[in-house]
């Protein structure tokens, strides 16, 4: 991948530092123009994260949008994070790994049964975290929309087959992302098992947040 | 967990993981080719609904389980664009992330069908001349059109068309997701860039979607974002017709594991004994 771009912010410097433990959920309001780091502490862990307008949360991420604003099918620096109203949510300014997926959207209880079997209703998951996270501003089920699986691979082949393989990011490896309005960011760190998207084995990730 | 038990975790899991994948992915049937543009007639006696949605506009209505909603391409117009909620309960609703990772596939055809958010069926696709759909990158919006054909004259967008036919059943644009875009030959490159294949559109192109559970639908007659602004848009003809529910041998069923799997949890939900 050629869509490595670095940072060089100081965490000393950083308003909030915070540590997501394995499996669970996180939200944070975030001012324009302020970024946010999320750090795979341990490599090979997917960040399922959902961006809103603080404004009005209706205005919710589209996975669509940003993939039609950029005509391309991974998420990296200068990818564009649109909201249904085709609006800049937030910018994509710094990535360490170089290709995200969008398109593929959270585990849930329910689609385990259909991947894995009935015998994985009752294995925790992304959306059972995005549900509980929104529910602390007022929104449900109806509020979850396709999201962005930062550090998970999924590469679209050119027939349209798709296949989610062993993660690619390293111990350490990160994005940097701004906030082009003020924005709430829903994070669930996935707690999925069943395929190599967590190297089989969920560990914590790092948020950051600078005013600039 | 010490260091030798997180290790025998992870092999644990990643054993399950490729036993799996060894008797799901790639053992499935085999999927039949497109339906020839002249087969799969329907019976007038079995139609229940016609309609013809203009070049640019919307429909909107319910379509019960076991009714099959005809989209029928008489002119290739580039894209078609569908949405779907549980009429009895407007929460579930068209999962795109799930439908193509569910079955392993952004390229929907006849013998796949569309998941909902609940790891059920909404609707198989029973019928397809068409075999060129587009999962992934969604319906134009007013910044699309704006982008492709300048902002002297305002055309009809997607986006605006899903409000609306949402609208009209007293939902909102809280309940639109990410959508499915029908007649939409788009592929990827090895750069990951989306293209637009030419020619893969013919007139008389159809798509035939049978409802597993009562539906409200939503249809967007707009070009989808890729088609290039010289390509005609024309009118769609929409066939609501009664078939017969899937049974034990049924194709979109018995594609994938994964198929029988969200079969029987719709079997579930309806108090019916699974893979009846």
């Amino acid at each position: 991948m050629s869509n490595i771009t670095l940072s060089s912010r100081d965490p000393a410097r950083a308003r909030y530092d915070h540590t997501i433990a394995p499996t669970r959920p996180w939200s944070q309001l975030i001012h324009r123009g302020e970024v946010l780091r999320i750090v795979d502490l341990e490599g090979q862990q997917a960040v399922d994260t959902l961006f809103y307008s603080a404004a009005d949360h209706s205005e919710r991420y589209s996975a669509q949008n940003t993939l039609r604003a950029q005509n391309a099918a991974y998420v990296t620096t200068g990818t564009r994070i649109m909201s249904n109203e085709d609006r800049v949510l937030a910018t994509v300014i710094a990535d360490s790994c170089g290709a995200h997926d969008t398109s593929a959207g959270a585990c849930s209880c329910e689609a385990n049964t259909v991947r894995f079997g009935h015998h994985t209703r009752y294995m925790h998951a992304c959306r059972e975290n995005f549900l509980v996270e929104v529910a602390k501003y007022g929104m449900d089920k109806r509020d979850i929309v396709g999201n962005i699986n930062f550090f998970m691979n999924v590469p679209v082949e050119s027939d349209g087959r798709l296949a989610i393989v062993d993660g690619v990011s390293a111990p350490g490896d990160y994005v940097e992302i701004r906030a082009d309005m003020d924005v709430l960011c829903v994070i669930s760190n996935c707690p999925q098992i069943n395929n190599p998207c967590n190297g089989f084995n969920p560990t914590p990730v790092r948020v950051l947040i600078w005013e600039d | 967990m010490n260091e030798s038990e997180t290790a025998a975790t992870i092999a644990a899991n990643r054993r399950r993981y490729e036993e799996l994948k060894a008797t799901g992915q790639g053992k499935d049937l085999p999927l039949p080719p497109p339906t020839a543009r002249d087969a799969a007639p329907i019976a007038g006696v079995d139609v229940r609904l016609r309609d013809t949605i203009p070049s640019g506009w919307y429909w909107t209505g319910h379509i019960a389980r076991g009714e099959t909603l005809r989209l029928l391409n008489s002119a290739a117009t580039p894209g078609v664009s569908f949405f779907a909620w549980n009429a009895d309960d407007h929460s579930e609703r068209y999962n795109a992330g799930d439908t193509v990772k569910v079955q392993w596939t952004a390229a929907l055809g006849k013998g796949r069908v569309l998941f909902s958010d609940m790891g059920r069926v909404l609707a198989s696709i029973t019928e397809d001349s068409c075999a060129a759909h587009d999962a992934l990158l969604g319906g134009s919006t007013a910044a699309s059109n704006a982008e492709k054909h300048g902002t002297a004259r305002h055309r009809r967008n997607t986006q605006e068309n899903f409000v609306l036919a949402a609208g009209k059943h007293g939902l909102s644009r809280r309940d639109i997701a990410p959508c499915m875009t029908f007649f939409a030959p788009v592929a990827t490159d090895t750069d990951g860039r989306f293209v637009w294949r030419d020619g893969q559109l013919q007139p008389g192109d159809f798509v035939d979607l049978r409802a597993e559970m009562n539906l409200i639908v939503a249809i967007s007659n707009c070009p989808h974002p890729l088609a290039p602004s010289t390509t005609p848009a024309h009118a769609i003809e929409l066939i609501v017709h009664r078939t017969a529910e899937a049974g034990a041998d049924d194709l979109c069923r018995n594609a994938t594991a994964e198929a029988r799997r969200g079969f029987d949890n719709n079997a579930r939900y309806f108090g019916e004994s699974p893979a009846a």
